[in-house]
């Protein structure tokens, strides 16, 4: 049986792993505002950072959901020539090379059609997007992959730890990684 | 199956739900970007940025997931009535922790920054904000993810599958959308005094 549904029963549950995460999330916050000003001066780098942010959590929570139900229905093995495990980081990576240049795109016109702001270029926002999006793909599979092997060892249920876990750690990586890029390529 | 089996399959399933949170994403990005007077007049928001929108999607997230949960499980009807239970207990805690969450995070995110001896603005200014943002918000997507979770379980729709995508989308859009709304009003009676 689940929690019950009273709002204290469901309160101890959530509230500890809340205030875990918040502190994750704020380490990422410190890394955001360390860049703060080049944020402020170009707006296409801010308008880059939720959907980066959004879209590397997704990128591996889906992963992970995928994992997760392959190690439940035992069809996956942690061997490095495991069909399950290089398809799914296959795939995590082209959607990735799909995803971040329109991301990019999308982000420079919404900057453009907003503000007239063209500080940066079309092709620099999107150069910023794609190499953001494939460092943090092979990041999210990394992530993901260590995370179900550790639950896998200790016997714990990756629904429960793996997604949350890695959903939240992708945000941050997906803001460090915006950081690290934007230092190379601003 | 091959490697490229799984890699295909993979692929056609997790594009949808991406390509729908990255028009949020991007909404929310706009919003984010035409804050940055906000962010300028309030040293110490953008730090809190992530905090916020996680929080909105962890809470609002395990809010959809329990209710698709218990519709599987029959626990409770796709029906709003405002009688049940159940259904009050588990909104007002996702209320209740998302309020407390932001709020924790806005106290640490003031004493962090003070002690690296960062500019941060005055701890009424960014608690205030965190709770008038976290009370709006949490409002809003209790409702979104309720009638959107019942309305598609009521269309034979597995509702697990919607509330990712439905949280992510709308946790982000309007968890940005309500922390400008809520600086705007704090700076406003801020102003005031």
């Amino acid at each position: 049986m689940p929690t019950e549904w009273t709002v204290r029963a469901i309160t101890r549950a959530m509230l500890p792993v809340l205030l875990v995460l918040t502190l994750v999330e704020l380490g990422s916050g410190l890394v955001l505002g360390s860049f703060e000003a080049q944020l402020l001066r170009y707006p296409s780098m801010l308008v880059l950072v939720p959907v980066t942010i959004g879209t590397a959590g997704n990128l591996g929570s889906v992963l992970a959901a995928r994992l997760s139900t392959s190690f439940h229905l035992g069809t996956l093995s942690f061997s490095p020539r495991d069909d399950e495990l290089a398809g799914n980081a296959v795939a995590t990576v082209a959607l990735a090379v799909t995803v971040f240049p329109v991301i990019g795109a999308g982000a420079w016109v919404a900057t453009l059609l907003v503000s007239g702001d063209t500080s940066l270029g079309l092709q620099k926002v999107v150069l910023i997007a794609l190499s953001s999006g494939i460092s943090l793909a092979v990041l999210a599979v990394a992530v993901t992959f260590s995370a179900t092997y550790v639950a896998y060892r200790f016997g714990l249920d990756p629904d429960d730890v793996v997604i949350p876990v890695v959903t939240n750690v992708c945000d941050v990586l997906g803001v460090v990684v915006l950081f690290g890029v934007a230092q190379v390529l601003v | 199956m091959t490697v490229r089996d799984v890699a295909v399959e993979a692929y056609k399933e997790a594009l949808p739900a991406l390509a729908a949170s990255l028009v949020g994403g991007l909404i929310a990005g706009v919003v984010l970007g035409g804050m940055r007077a906000e962010l300028r007049a309030v040293p110490g928001l953008l730090v809190l940025v992530p905090a916020l929108l996680a929080t909105r999607g962890n809470v609002y997230g395990s809010l959809g997931a329990r209710i698709a949960t218990a519709l599987h499980q029959g626990l409770i009807e796709p029906r709003v009535t405002g009688g049940d239970e159940r259904l009050r207990a588990a909104a007002t805690a996702a209320l209740a922790n998302g309020v407390l969450t932001s709020t924790f995070a806005a106290v640490v995110a003031y004493f962090l920054l003070t002690f690296l001896g960062s500019r941060v603005a005055p701890l009424p200014i960014l608690v205030g904000v965190a709770i008038i943002a976290g009370l709006l918000s949490g409002i809003v997507l209790t409702v979104v993810v309720v009638s959107v979770v019942f309305a598609g379980y009521r269309r034979g729709r597995n509702p697990d599958t919607i509330v990712g995508p439905v949280v992510t989308t709308t946790g982000d859009v309007f968890g940005i959308l309500f922390l400008l709304i809520a600086v705007r009003t704090v700076l406003a009676v801020a102003g005031v005094f």
